[in-house]
């Protein structure tokens, strides 16, 4: 079991308001995955450059970590938001190639965690309870047009803050999972074969790649996710989203659940409809269940 | 008339509640919240109104043979395994509901005005459902007896591995499972067509224009020459 709660805003006006607005639903998920959790956010992009979402050890210096950096990367290093109890996340802001940086943070910081990266998502992930991420991270202060979070009961990897959702595997791409992959190992076999480097043995992250590797080819959104239906066997409800799109799936058995409500004002997908009934208005939202195998895409 | 606001109040306090009311008692859920495992175990014949959407198992493991008389009516949806194991009475959700309604449910009826999802009555063992709308893939997975009615259009691998339960449709049917076939429709079959739907209050079903889906009994005993048809 994991808990997925996912929410587009079209209504710019809720948009202060999106992470109040999504940690109820997060807590309400909480009995489906406790061990560890995380949500991206999506919010109004960066003027310059990307901004890097970091997971350290507590007690880093993240000042001479960003001083470190800017000197092995060639570029500045600004320091971003804070969070956390003992400060182990942050976000840095470099105008740099990502690879450059993730390779320069390998060599200065190997101990640190990048979560990922992107002009308009920050990322945030904890093991513990999911309600204590939300608030040790202030997740109810954070702005946005997209949240996506996730709950995790572990089945198929170690419980570390790297093994949870969302995975970001490429700029502004965040994949949340509730399931099982069967054939992950030969699509992982696959990526690596294609020179793809994963972070993790998590299954939901083969996912993530193959999607990235997919839309990096230029498929759709929508064509990236109807392309791994076809690759890859196993359970799954899954929720994908970018800068400016989500779109959900589940398996051919529909074994994981998922409920998507809609109004004029959101989009909202969760495993359960208790994640949902917080949210302003949802008594008057079309609310359905996702049928097997069908990809349902929305956009701002 | 009990009203209890489920807001605040533990889901076994409200259940005890519910189990303790003596025959005949109406009582009244407000503010549900999409909770799972609202009105459970209530065998007494009462009336229960769910104001609003439930989550899973609404109505699960309700009523006796001998207790035909309850009623459970929601006004919203419901989730996953509505009226699961059912024994008797009856269940009206006024919206869809999730997977799997009536699980494994024994007697009663289970009356859905919207669309059922995945696995309406798999394991049906001899309660009636009455879906208005589609019903999901799999309706109907090795329902042993009782009836399905679906007023509209059924999904993939309807009926497979059929025992002795009937599926009768509407609209279209996407397609059959294992050992499910189309059979004829008798008198019999358009008369209990004709109670269940007056029963249910759908007036949008031709008694004499469904189709009747049962088991082409292929499956009943496994043989290893056979496995190349499951």
């Amino acid at each position: 079991m994991c808990g997925i709660a996912c929410l587009l805003l079209k209504d710019d006006s809720l948009q202060s308001r999106l992470g109040e607005l999504m940690v109820p639903m997060v807590q309400a998920m909480e009995e489906r995955g406790a061990d560890s959790a995380g949500i991206a956010i999506f919010g109004p992009g960066e003027p310059a450059g990307l901004r890097f979402s970091l997971l350290a050890k507590p007690g880093v210096n993240w000042e001479d970590l960003a001083a470190d950096l800017a000197g092995e990367v060639g570029a500045d290093v600004t320091l971003g938001r804070r969070a956390g109890a003992n400060g182990t996340i942050a976000t840095l802001l470099c105008d740099s190639d990502p690879l450059v940086f993730s390779k320069a943070l390998e060599a200065v910081v190997p101990s640190v965690a990048l979560l990922g990266w992107g002009r308009s998502v920050e990322v945030l992930k904890a093991t513990g309870a999911p309600s204590q991420m939300c608030e040790e991270y202030g997740i109810g202060n954070l702005a946005g047009h997209i949240g996506l979070a996730h709950t995790r009961m572990a089945t198929e990897s170690a419980v570390t803050a790297e093994h949870s959702h969302p995975f970001v595997p490429s700029q502004d791409l965040a994949i949340v999972h509730n399931g099982s992959f069967s054939n992950h190992a030969t699509v992982r076999r696959r990526l690596e074969a294609e020179g793809i480097r994963l972070d993790t043995d998590n299954d939901s992250e083969v996912a993530a790649r193959f999607l990235a590797l997919r839309l990096g080819e230029g498929d759709s959104l929508d064509g990236a996710v109807r392309h791994l239906t076809v690759e890859m066997d196993g359970f799954f409800t899954l929720v994908v989203a970018t800068a400016d799109e989500i779109s959900v799936v589940r398996d051919a058995f529909s074994c994981k659940p998922a409920v998507v409500a809609e109004t004029e004002d959101y989009v909202a997908v969760a495993s359960e409809y208790r994640a949902l009934a917080t949210l302003p208005g949802i008594e008057l939202a079309k609310v359905f269940e996702p049928q097997p195998e069908e990809v349902y895409t929305w956009s701002r | 008339m009990v009203t209890l606001n489920c807001e605040g109040v533990g889901t076994r306090e409200i259940n005890r509640t519910l189990q303790s009311l003596p025959e005949g008692a109406t009582a009244v859920l407000e503010a549900p919240g999409g909770r799972h495992n609202l009105v459970v175990g209530v065998s007494e014949p009462i009336k229960v109104q769910v104001m609003g959407n439930a989550g899973y198992y609404l109505g699960g493991l309700c009523g006796s043979k001998d207790a035909t008389g309850l009623e459970i009516r929601v006004k919203g949806f419901t989730g996953w395994g509505t009226g699961e194991n059912l024994m008797g009475g009856t269940i009206v959700v006024e919206g869809s509901v999730s997977q799997s309604t009536g699980a494994s449910a024994r007697g009663g009826l289970i009356v859905v005005e919207g669309d059922a999802s995945l696995r309406t009555g798999i394991s049906l063992k001899g309660a009636t459902i009455a879906v208005a709308g589609d019903s999901g893939a799999m309706t109907g997975f090795m329902a042993q007896a009782g009836t399905i009615l679906i007023g509209g259009d059924a999904g993939h691998a309807l009926g497979d591995s059929l025992f002795e339960a009937v599926i009768y449709v509407a609209g279209r049917i996407r397609s059959l499972g294992a050992d499910a076939r189309i059979e004829d429709l008798t008198e019999e079959d358009v008369a209990a067509v004709k109670n269940l739907v007056e029963k249910a209050g759908f007036d949008h079903i031709s008694p004499g224009d469904v189709t009747r889906v049962a088991s082409a009994k292929q499956l009943y005993h496994f043989r290893s020459e056979h496995r190349g048809i499951y």
